[in-house]
């Protein structure tokens, strides 16, 4: 634990008056002297509502919507008699059903949240009170408390850690809720509480700790404890923060000083946004048009009434005498016009948002039920946990994908090696030759070494041979694996090997050696114990060269049992190959194309090489590294020096190729998802836990080195500076890993013209470096003859539309820290300009904070739509930035999923739910919408039509029950059928041509044009539909001589023709019958039928005669053979154009969807043929990635001996312990999840930090 | 060893769990058996074709018979000077007032023969005139007309209420129209039926008199509407079963018109006699006695002979509408024939 500075007084030591709190003053055990300050309870509280505030909060809320509150205002409209043209009900009875349904789905949202409340509030914990250790519910634990946790126990509170059941206070945690970090952490009390062991040594600490206000930083925590008049700095090492889980530390206690609300976790929550889709906003625009529209024609009508009461309804008065209390015209069309909004406000019918909602939810339970979107293995089913986002699905632009349990499995394999120029690994036939894909033969057989691990498999059988052969290099090499790591072992019974590695790379390294026979056995501060081909050999350790990000290389220096002394290192290609000896200069260039080959695969590679020391100088060397770290300044420095100088002139081993394996289908998925022109952006945290942002590290000028070169394909390594200078100890990070896995899925491919990477630490840096990746982009657009569109496009000095014509496939991969410049108000239009133009963009080292702030940027400056996917809970707030946030399920961590609108266990059904449910949706809705809109305009309009017939009087064309019913009976199942079950293309269309994911994100299918398409359609019938009636009506007489122009026998030949003309209509936009489909439409006209001759059937009209008076009317009017065919010429007249105008589109213009179904109608076999093109994989690139995901430390860790208790020192008590079972449930697990399966808290990935 | 099981805190492999598992139901799977129609050129084509013949066949057909219909309107608004005149002043509605219109048939009308009054710019379908009766009063029950729609013509001022209430029962029409016949100087007048004239349902089940010993004892207590001339009991004194509420005339007028402009049956000629087989032609003569006031609406009045066929009386709209539409469709046929065959781009989408 490096010293903490002096804490200075940062934080003015009075709460402001009102304002936010500034500084945290906690004493512990002391309840009454902290109750002062009130601060949060640990209660958290998600809930909107309780039983007596629900129902007016909700109503409210409700009537914060604009579609309520404007039918509530249509329902006082209608309460007035004057102005009433339609019965109250038509739109009480809608409206009551919206209010009620929304609120039953609030109310049962709102329950499972109380329930988990519950659930979390009510969880237990051991609170030290008065001395005693009492069972406390999490919701009563108060700030300055001290808690007890055991282990496996969920941290209740932000806790300072003051003392636990392992040596120096050490205490192991989980972050993986907090940060989605898989590995152990390691915290440690400081040294003067790490004493108060017992309860009533606790009970009687009284220390006070003044610190930071709550705040959202998970990796910082500033305070300084007082106690007994000394002051102790505190730091984030000391902290144990909520949603952390203890791990193999019996128990521990620490003293509450966040809680609830305040905690980090919950600080970090972020607000949950109400997630709207686009379609939604549209709608809500269009809504608004609509009304606009809607009071132009109550304008129009009103001006026409005062006029016509003016000129014609003044001499009517004999007859029909005004109102009481209207006295001139211009009165009457006053109130004329609130009729006519009335009776034209069907144009947007209420049952519109419900009926959406009911479309999106039948989605929704499409999803939850898609068996293809079912991961057996982890049980789960895809679940939509938002219902409101489906079309969005169908529109997206940008995925911002996590890397680690996302993409990858975080599961490390040793896939291939190179041993002195030969390389294995490559699966071969019988015939010696390299087997292709697909026809894989045995795995090796380790049956002969009985400390092997079951589970690894190599496909490549030389390599075991060579080991048996005895071949000297091998041996060396797996010697080398074997000894050359920090990971600890763990013996259960004999022979029944755990290793707990601190990166997944070294656990699959040192696994490696172990089944090819060179078993790592068990280690002490100062030897290691290997199995060398089932004999037992124990080496000296006498010194750990640990990891750094600097080094990229450790080393250990050891002494074998013949007294020879050996340096062995391992590092990253492009450190190590230049430390080598000069005679190495052949196997070399062997090996560095070895080293190709695999990083064109994407593999992770390490180099190895080793050096004997001689006795003298290694005890000079050491003498000095004694020196050296006990110095008490520059002592980081100098310890550099030492170990530079040692690690020279090594010879050469081989080279180790790990596969980060990735994710089922990942590298399909996103070949497909990218044919969709679905833009991919890689956000990783990738194992950056720590504050580890390389301020001034040293790089900076340093451009040539680091600056915007471009990888030329395998030139990473040289891009990337081959050291610093020491002190940095913070510098640079890699991207090389993420680049490694950009190339492994298939988002960077060897045909992109450019990988760009940014690595700058100052704004001047990452600014200069974008700046010269647009320059390039730009000049290679314009000197690959683009000029023209280039000119053009530059006339119009945007920046933005130039880079979109550019040429070429670029990539940009960009680092935290210079992400955290480029994000910067001034930069991130640059940025994003920038980012945009590339066809992959991988950013790595970014913190959760910087992963939302991407999303916003991309949110706030593209008209696109973003969805994030991540599995941590360090995506929780990029899932919730994003317009629709995926979470991966089925691990551990459920927080990304709670976070999450959709959900689901596999990366891989990502393409599924976008291409097909996604796709689906947004057709769906779109048609749903076109048709919603065209048959409510083609109802309403009549009445406007009518109204120059009928003095505008706001006389109503239809009886007022067909008004009522036309909605929500008649017209409202056969489109909502449409709208849950159509299908243009099958599902398997969807993935194969991935280019019918188009049309969603560019919007074509409901946008403002097609709105007023459907409009001018729906106008259109409008007027067929009042005036071929009107035309046919005009002094027409029945046949038998009586009046056919009677208004109610009017009323019901427009209805009958309007419901008629809908219904073919809808049967022309349904693509897709079903049996349900089938079922609503003929039902709803039957309907139609039923409830006509009802409405007008005797017993009705004697029980209410005067609401029921189209009595008779039916089969009076359906009976004349001129209404029906009044209602065929009107059907033939209203639909005829528009097949005639969608053949022709079809014929001229087809969309893809249209060749997709035309060709499937023909039968062509092209399938084969034209299938997605599966890429090929890539070969033979020069690109180096290392394997290294260390952090450093551990090696001093190791070599102190404190963390030994879990290593074979303590075996014989750790097999009794609690953890004991962790490891033995993670085995199952494992074994469980088989190989392939991978999940991340599987054994291998269980990394220790410290 | 024995806390090894408390410590366990993933799910166990033994644990049984229900299964998650989506069921393969076809409707779960969205993969319900469907007919997916698609708009192909043989379909459309065929579809063009076939609306286009069976339009012109339809719209044919029907011009051939709306031509054997004979009509004859006669506009009696001006004719009629004197009493239009005399009827602009409200206070002379007691006083009577004929004239008579002269018109010659040139050749006979055969078959049935509808007599009809035809009014012009009379806005029975304004919304205020619409609302304005009681179906409930019509259908003779015992009801409190005051909570109805029938403002302002609900009760007189003294509170007698009117029977039928509201616009449209006082706005009645209530010239009486009669047919001559002019044979060789005799004059014959016209058998006309002015019963049977209404649908069946409004005379049997919307309108009902109110139950009583006889018809005025039936509507005691009640007055005549404004503007009629006599109570609602005589309006057929010779028929008790066209009497009342029950009256064809007042049933007719109470179905009012979706239109300004429209026209009443208001008797038909009964074929009896030289009227057997119609109206033979010669000269005839309408007599009018004028009670009802157009000029002050700017209004017409027309009487109208004419006979029906199966689609109805004179109404060339249809036919003529069906002929458009028929040879529309057929054009339309060819020209996406047409289209098809010369423009449409070859189905290369494929081969990119």
């Amino acid at each position: 634990m490096t010293v903490p500075r002096e804490m200075p007084e940062k934080w003015p030591r009075v709460r402001a008056p009102g304002g936010a709190e500034e500084e945290r003053r906690v004493r512990a055990n002391a309840r009454e002297y902290n109750e002062k300050f009130q601060y949060a309870s640990n209660c958290i509280k998600t809930s909107k509502y309780n039983i007596v505030t629900f129902l007016p909060v909700n109503l409210f809320e409700q009537f914060q919507e604009v579609a309520n509150t404007y039918f509530l205002f249509l329902l006082i409209l209608q309460l007035i008699p004057q102005i009433s043209s339609l019965s109250w009900f038509t739109t009480i009875v809608p409206l009551v059903l919206v209010l009620t349904i929304t609120a039953v789905k609030d109310a049962t949202d709102d329950y499972f949240r109380h329930k988990s409340d519950n659930q979390v509030n009510n969880r237990q914990s051991q609170v030290l009170i008065g001395g005693v250790l009492r069972q406390e519910q999490w919701m009563n634990v108060r700030v300055g408390d001290i808690i007890k946790l055991e282990n496996n126990q969920f941290v209740a509170a932000d806790l300072l850690l003051l003392s636990s059941s392992e040596p120096h206070g050490l205490c192991y945690i989980e972050t993986a809720e907090l940060d989605g970090e898989t590995n152990m952490k390691v915290r440690q009390a400081i040294p003067v509480t790490s004493e108060l062991s017992d309860t009533s040594k606790l009970a009687r600490f009284d220390g006070e700790v003044i610190c930071e206000p709550p705040n959202n930083k998970l990796d910082k925590f500033g305070g300084t404890l007082y106690w007994k008049e000394n002051k102790y700095p505190l730091s984030n090492q000391n902290m144990l923060l909520r949603g952390c889980v203890l791990r193999n530390t019996e128990w521990c206690f620490g003293l509450v000083i966040f809680a609830g609300p305040d905690t980090k976790l919950m600080q970090n929550s972020g607000r949950t946004k109400f997630k709207r889709t686009s379609i939604d906003r549209l709608m809500n625009t269009l809504v608004l048009w609509i009304f606009g529209f809607l009071v132009c024609m109550g304008v129009i009508l009103a001006i026409g009434n005062a006029i016509w009461e003016h000129e014609v309804g003044v001499c009517f008065q004999i007859y029909l005498p005004w109102d009481e209390g209207v006295h001139s015209a211009f009165f009457s069309g006053f109130l004329s016009f609130w009729s006519y909004i009335i009776i034209l406000n069907t144009v947007v019918p209420i049952s519109l948002y419900v009926s959406v909602e009911v479309i999106r939810l039948g989605h929704s339970y499409f999803i939850n039920w898609d068996k293809k979107m079912y991961c057996a293995k982890r049980r789960t089913p895809a679940e939509a946990r938002t219902t409101t986002l489906n079309e969005e699905l169908g529109q997206v632009e940008y995925i911002f994908s996590d890397k680690t349990g996302t993409l990858t499995q975080n599961i490390m394999v040793f896939s291939k090696c190179s041993v002195n120029g030969h390389s294995y690994g490559d699966v071969q036939d019988v015939l010696g030759h390299k087997a292709e894909l697909g026809e894989r033969p045995e795995p090796v057989d380790f049956s002969f070494n009985p400390l092997a691990d079951p589970r690894f498999q190599f496909w490549d059988p030389s390599l075991l041979e060579a080991v048996k052969l005895g071949d000297p290099h091998v041996h060396e090499f797996f010697r080398l694996l074997s000894l050359c790591h920090t990971v600890m072992s763990e013996e259960k019974s004999e022979g029944e090997l755990y290793y707990k590695a601190q990166s997944p790379d070294e656990g699959a390294l040192v696994t490696a050696a172990r089944n090819f026979g060179f078993v790592f056995r068990s280690r002490t501060p100062k030897t290691i114990t290997v199995h060398e081909l089932g004999r037992a050999i124990t080496y000296q350790l006498l010194a750990i060269l640990d990891f750094n990000n600097i080094r990229k290389r450790m080393s250990v220096i050891v002494r074998s049992p013949e007294g020879k002394i050996r340096l062995y290192c391992k590092g990253a290609d492009t450190i190590l190959l230049e430390r080598l000896h000069p005679v190495n200069q052949d196997l070399t260039n062997v090996t560095t194309d070895h080293l190709n080959e695999y990083a064109g695969e994407g593999l992770r590679t390490l180099v190895l090489a080793y050096k004997d020391l001689e006795e003298g100088y290694y005890e000079d060397w050491s003498e000095r590294l004694h020196r050296a770290s006990s110095a008490a300044e520059a002592r980081e420095d100098r310890l550099a020096r030492l170990y530079d100088e040692v690690e020279h002139d090594m010879m050469l081993l081989g080279a180790t190729a790990i596969e980060d394996k990735l994710q089922q289908g990942v590298p399909e998925t996103i070949a497909i998802l990218t044919l969709a022109n679905i833009k991919i952006w890689v956000l990783t945290g990738d194992k950056q836990g720590e504050a580890l942002l390389g301020w001034g590290s040293g790089l900076a000028g340093d451009e040539d080195i680091h600056g915007l070169d471009p990888i030329c394909l395998g030139a990473v390594g040289q891009t990337l500076p081959p050291s610093a200078e020491p002190g940095s100890a913070h510098g640079f990070l890699s991207p090389e890993t993420a680049v490694n896995i950009g190339y492994s899925c298939k988002m960077l491919t060897d045909d992109m013209t450019e990988v760009f990477v940014v690595t700058g630490h100052t704004v001047l840096e990452v600014r200069e470096e974008l700046r010269k990746a647009r320059e390039k982009m730009m000049d290679a657009s314009r000197s690959m003859g683009n000029g023209f569109s280039y000119q053009e496009k530059l006339s119009s000095s945007k920046l933005t539309s130039v880079l979109e014509a550019i040429a070429g496939e670029y990539a940009l991969v960009i680092n935290g820290h210079s992400l955290a410049h480029a994000l910067e108000a001034d930069m991130e239009v640059e940025f994003l300009e920038t980012a945009c133009a590339c066809k992959a963009v991988i950013c790595c080292r970014v913190t959760p904070l910087q992963k939302a702030q991407v999303v916003e940027l991309v949110k706030k400056y593209k008209k696109a739509v973003t969805l994030a996917i991540g599995d941590g809970a360090n995506d929780v707030s990029m899932i919730k930035t994003a317009h629709i946030g995926v979470g991966i399920s089925g691990q551990e961590g459920i927080q990304a999923v709670l976070a999450s609108d959709y959900s689901f266990s596999q990366f891989k059904f990502l393409q599924r739910l976008l291409l097909v449910h996604g796709r689906w949706s947004y057709l769906r809705m779109c048609k749903f919408l076109c048709y919603f809109f065209y048959k409510n305009f083609a109802f309403t309009m009549v009445h406007f039509w009518f109204g120059f017939f009928c003095g505008f009087s706001a006389q109503t064309v239809y009886d007022q029950y067909f008004i009522t019913l036309y909605n929500i009976v008649y017209t409202s199942l056969p489109v909502l059928a449409m709208g849950v079950f159509d299908q243009d293309v099958p599902e398997q269309r969807s993935m194969e041509y991935p280019k019918l994911y188009e049309p969603g994100q560019l919007n074509l299918l409901f946008n403002k044009r097609e709105f007023f398409i459907c409009i001018a359609q729906g106008i259109y019938t409008s007027v067929l539909m009042f005036f071929i009636p009107y035309g046919v009506f005009a002094d027409a007489t029945r046949d038998d001589g009586a009046q056919l122009a009677d208004y109610q026998s009017f009323a019901v030949t427009v209805a009958t023709s309007l419901v008629i003309v809908v219904s073919v209509q809808i049967g022309l936009d349904t693509g897709f019958w079903t049996a349900i489909n089938h079922f609503f439409i003929w039902g709803s006209l039957a309907a139609y039928f039923a409830i006509l001759f009802a409405m007008h059937s005797d017993s009705l009209f004697q029980m209410f005669p005067n609401q029921f008076r189209f009595v008779g009317n039916a089969q009076n009017t359906l009976a004349q053979p001129t209404v029906w065919l009044t209602i065929a010429l009107t059907t033939v007249v209203c639909i005829m154009p528009v097949v005639a105008f969608r053949f022709l589109k079809l014929d001229l213009k087809p969309e893809l969807s249209d060749t997709v179904r035309y060709t499937q109608l023909v039968r062509k076999k092209q399938k084969t043929q034209h299938r997605c093109m599966r890429r090929v994989g890539r070969v033979g690139s020069r690109r180096s990635g290392y394997a290294f995901s260390h952090q450093e430390g551990f090696g001093e860790l190791i070599m102190s001996g404190k963390n030994m208790r879990l290593s074979s020192l303590a075996l014989s008590t750790f097999t009794a312990r609690p953890s004991a079972g962790w490891i033995e449930t993670l085995r199952k697990k494992k074994g469980s999840d088989g190989s392939t399966a991978g999940s991340p808290s599987g054994a291998a990935d269980k990394t220790l930090k410290v | 060893k024995k806390m090894e099981n408390k410590t366990s805190f993933l799910p166990q492999e033994g644990e049984v769990r229900p299964s998650r598992c989506p069921d393969n139901s076809a409707f779960k799977q969205q993969k319900l058996p469907a007919w997916k129609p698609q708009l192909t050129i043989a379909t459309v084509l065929s579809s063009f074709f076939f609306t286009g013949t069976f339009c012109l066949s339809v719209g044919v057909c029907l011009i051939l018979s709306a031509n054997s219909v004979r009509e004859i309107q006669i506009d009696y608004s001006d004719k009629c000077s004197d009493c239009s005149k005399l009827r602009e002043n409200s206070s002379n509605w007691n006083k009577e007032c004929h004239c008579s219109v002269n018109f010659t048939l040139k050749e006979d009308i055969l078959g049935d023969v509808f007599m009809y009054y035809g009014l012009q710019n009379f806005y029975q379908n304004h919304r205020r005139y619409m609302i304005s009766r009681s179906d409930a009063q019509l259908l003779g029950r015992n009801v409190n007309i005051q909570k109805s729609y029938c403002t302002p013509f609900t009760t007189y001022r003294n509170g007698t209420p009117m029977a039928p209430c509201g616009a449209i029962a006082n706005s009645m029409f209530n010239d009486s129209i009669d047919l001559f016949y002019n044979l060789n100087s005799s004059v014959i007048q016209v058998p006309l039926l002015k019963t049977g004239n209404s649908w069946w349902t409004d005379k049997n089940v919307k309108f009902r008199n109110p139950k009583s010993y006889n018809l005025s004892s039936a509507f005691a207590g009640t007055a005549r509407p404004p503007y009629w001339q006599k109570p609602v009991y005589l309006l057929d004194e010779e028929d008790e079963r066209n009497n009342g509420y029950v009256n064809d005339d007042f049933i007719i007028w109470m179905r009012v018109s979706a239109f300004a402009t429209f026209r009443n049956l208001y008797r038909r000629v009964r074929r009896i006699r030289q009227f057997a087989d119609g109206l033979p032609a010669g000269n005839y003569s309408f007599h009018i006695s004028y009670n009802f006031p157009v000029t002050k609406f700017k209004g017409r009045k027309h009487v109208i002979l004419s006979t029906v066929v199966w689609s109805g009386g004179s109404n060339p709209f249809l036919g003529i509408a069906y002929v458009v539409s028929g040879t529309a469709a057929t054009l339309t046929g060819f020209v996406i024939t047409a289209v098809h065959l010369k423009l449409r781009k070859k189905k290369t989408y494929f081969q990119k």
